[in-house]
């Protein structure tokens, strides 16, 4: 499996991915009600994939497909159960939760509730630096004014509570106190699905510059798959728990081969008035994490089942340019 | 007003007193609403939309006053209504589906009981009649099993099914107008195609008008018959989803649909077009075109005096100094630029 990842996609295979994960799944131990068992419940399994230095993957599902956890682990803020996560080739449970976040660093979806009240815009972009001892104040200040440069705040704000500000500038003092330590990797958890499209089309100019200009790697989280074709090099589909299909954004935008894949791009609503509703032929919602489909945990769902998907959960294996989980593919 | 119009608003506006002065929400608002139809009014945070839906249905909290020359359902002159006359009107002639499903069903009764009770509320019959309407309309919203369904709590069921369960609601008393509030924001993709559809074909069944709100361009164009493009409480543009798709001619409507990516149409990676500035403060006197200061074909006659509607033709209007022609060249111009 890691051979198969070593050579997919990547020409230069000498260079070390910025990120790479490792067969990655957690399990979180469910208690339904007050003397029950525990269950577990795999949000996560047998994650495989990796990232270059300076391009951007999106991991897209519905919700409760575990795209959350995974970014959780990629930001060392919970351990994987199996497999690893590893940063430039070193395992993240090697290092401390400080050096995990020098170099990997969250934008969250909502710039309401992710800044604190009660700080000002400088206390809260200065913050990382002053829990690493980095500087003194007056260093430090300078170096406050630079990023809230970069991403496009007025200097005078630097004195102003969250509240003073709109969506769109306190997601740019969040992107600026991710950017401070001089992160590698960005993991940005549907950095724009809070604003109003004006200020999404900001924000995303805002990070696509950011990552020339600093040649950072994203790690993209969306339910939106026109900004998802917008700004990934590589997609990452997930589906309860499950990695299905991984490849080049291109390739999977313009041949999706996993039937849930399709799905998910046939529901996209485009401005085009002249087209009506799609019909959607994926009939029920996710089922129970808890107790998962046998098989194939698309098959339920699947327009294309057979009688091998219920029995058999299919290996993720290569197809042409990209991974795939289904039995559809050989 | 022919008699295929359900609802008529003429020249509405929504004053709302906050410390600062008065906060002009909606400003001489006029829309109407046919039978079987589907208005969409489209728009960012702040600029009404959701205070119009408020206004209809006489919800506006009470610091807001309301003004209008006409606001008429069915013919039913709504200004003169006495709050009792409006309780008897909501949930039987206006049906309203909010945003969020997690919250706008109560958590401590049964599905069932929570649909009944609109239909018993309203005197359209008793506790059997209602059961059955339950039954009938939750099949028809493509709910398997609706009998167990029924008896149980919103928190059993997952974000489209309690959706499905307020339309169900809605259509409990046969309204002849449906006001939706961003109804599938809070569902994934693949639900909110199917949750529009079937929104789509139940709103045609049964006849009534629908107010869609939403700031999503692509539910819009799927969506509407007619569209109207709010920006700082004034309509900026009407027309229908082809006109005003196709052949933008107010530049915030240009400027909205050049911000957002589309699968094969903006090249991946481009730089997305942009509207520069911010939404205009709306308390105090207002005065010239509101989106001057964002606008980059800004000339005089936009920095005072009031800008009125336009009409190019029948249901299409605008709110702008260019010439229909002028717009359609600049606005061109300006799209090939940043396609």
């Amino acid at each position: 499996m890691n051979q198969l990842m070593g050579q997919f996609g990547h020409p230069d295979s000498d260079a070390v991915p910025a990120l790479e994960c490792r067969n990655v799944g957690r399990t979180f131990m469910i208690k339904k009600g007050m003397f029950a068992e525990k269950q577990p419940l795999k949000a996560v399994q047998e994650v495989s994939l990796q990232v270059n230095r300076g391009e951007v993957l999106a991991i897209v599902g519905e919700s409760g497909c575990g795209k959350t956890t995974l970014a959780k682990m990629l930001l060392g803020l919970l351990e994987p159960t199996t497999g690893e996560i590893l940063l430039d080739g070193v395992p993240i449970n090697s290092v401390s939760i400080k050096d995990i976040a020098r170099k990997v660093q969250p934008v969250f979806q909502d710039p309401y509730s992710s800044l604190n009240p009660r700080k000002t815009i400088e206390q809260i972009i200065s913050l990382p630096l002053k829990v690493h001892e980095i500087g003194s104040k007056e260093s430090r200040r300078a170096r406050v004014e630079e990023y809230m440069r970069l991403v496009g705040l007025p200097k005078r704000l630097v004195h102003s509570y969250p509240n003073q500000l709109s969506g769109g500038q306190r997601q740019r003092v969040a992107i600026a106190r991710a950017l401070i330590m001089e992160p590698k990797i960005v993991v940005c958890d549907e950095p724009t699905s809070a604003l109003d499209v004006s200020v999404q089309a900001h924000i995303l100019n805002l990070l696509q510059d950011l990552r020339k200009e600093l040649n950072l790697t994203y790690a993209f989280i969306s339910h939106d798959l026109a900004v998802v074709e917008h700004l990934a090099d590589w997609v990452a589909v997930m589906y309860l728990g499950r990695l299905i299909e991984f490849g080049k954004a291109i390739d999977i935008f313009n041949n999706p081969k996993h039937p849930y894949t399709r799905a998910l791009l046939d529901s996209v609503l485009t401005p085009d008035a002249s087209l009506g509703l799609p019909e959607i032929t994926l009939g029920r919602g996710l089922p129970n994490p808890l107790s998962p489909p046998s098989g194939c945990y698309f098959h339920p769902r699947c327009p294309d089942a057979k009688e091998q998907c219920s029995a058999e959960q299919p290996a993720l294996i290569e197809n042409e340019d990209r991974l795939i989980e289904c039995h559809l593919y050989k | 007003m022919s008699s295929d119009t359900v609802l008529e608003v003429e020249n509405l506006s929504v004053d709302i007193a906050v410390p600062a002065g008065t906060l002009h929400a909606v400003s001489n608002l006029s829309l109407q609403v046919e039978q079987g139809e589907t208005l969409c009014i489209v728009g960012e945070s702040g600029c009404g939309k959701s205070i119009t839906s408020l206004a209809i249905m006489n919800l506006l909290p009470r610091k807001a006053k309301l003004t209008a020359d006409k606001l008429a359902l069915e013919d039913r002159d709504l200004l003169s209504m006495s709050e009792s006359e409006f309780a008897k009107l909501r949930g039987d002639r206006i049906g309203m589906i909010f945003q969020d499903p997690m919250t706008s069903l109560n958590p401590v009764f049964r599905i069932g009981d929570q649909l009944e009770e609109v239909y018993i509320q309203h005197g359209k019959g008793g506790r059997k009649e209602a059961r059955e309407r339950a039954e009938f309309l939750l099949e028809k919203v493509g709910i398997v099993a609706p009998t167990e369904r029924l008896s149980q709590y919103p928190h059993q069921l997952s974000g489209g099914l309690r959706q499905r369960m307020m339309i169900a609601m809605t259509l409990m008393c046969d309204p002849a107008l449906i006001i939706a509030d961003e109804p599938t924001t809070a569902l994934d993709v693949t639900m909110q195609a199917q949750t529009l559809n079937l929104l789509r074909s139940l709103q045609k069944e049964f006849n009534a008008g629908l107010i869609l709100i939403t700031h999503d361009l692509g539910v819009v164009a799927r969506m509407a018959d007619r569209v109207m493009v709010m920006y700082a409480g004034r309509a900026v543009e009407i027309g229908s989803a082809e006109e005003v798709f196709d052949m933008p001619t107010h530049p915030y409507t240009q400027g909205l649909i050049d911000c957002i990516p589309v699968p094969g149409r903006t090249e991946p990676g481009s730089k997305l077009g942009s509207i520069r500035g911010i939404v205009p403060a709306l308390v105090g006197d207002l005065d010239g075109c509101m989106f001057r200061n964002r606008c980059d074909h800004v000339s005089d006659p936009c920095l005072s005096g009031d800008i009125g509607l336009t009409e190019i033709s029948a249901g299409r209007a605008y709110r702008c100094h260019l010439s229909p022609e002028e717009s359609k060249n600049k606005l061109s111009v300006e799209g090939a630029a940043c396609p």
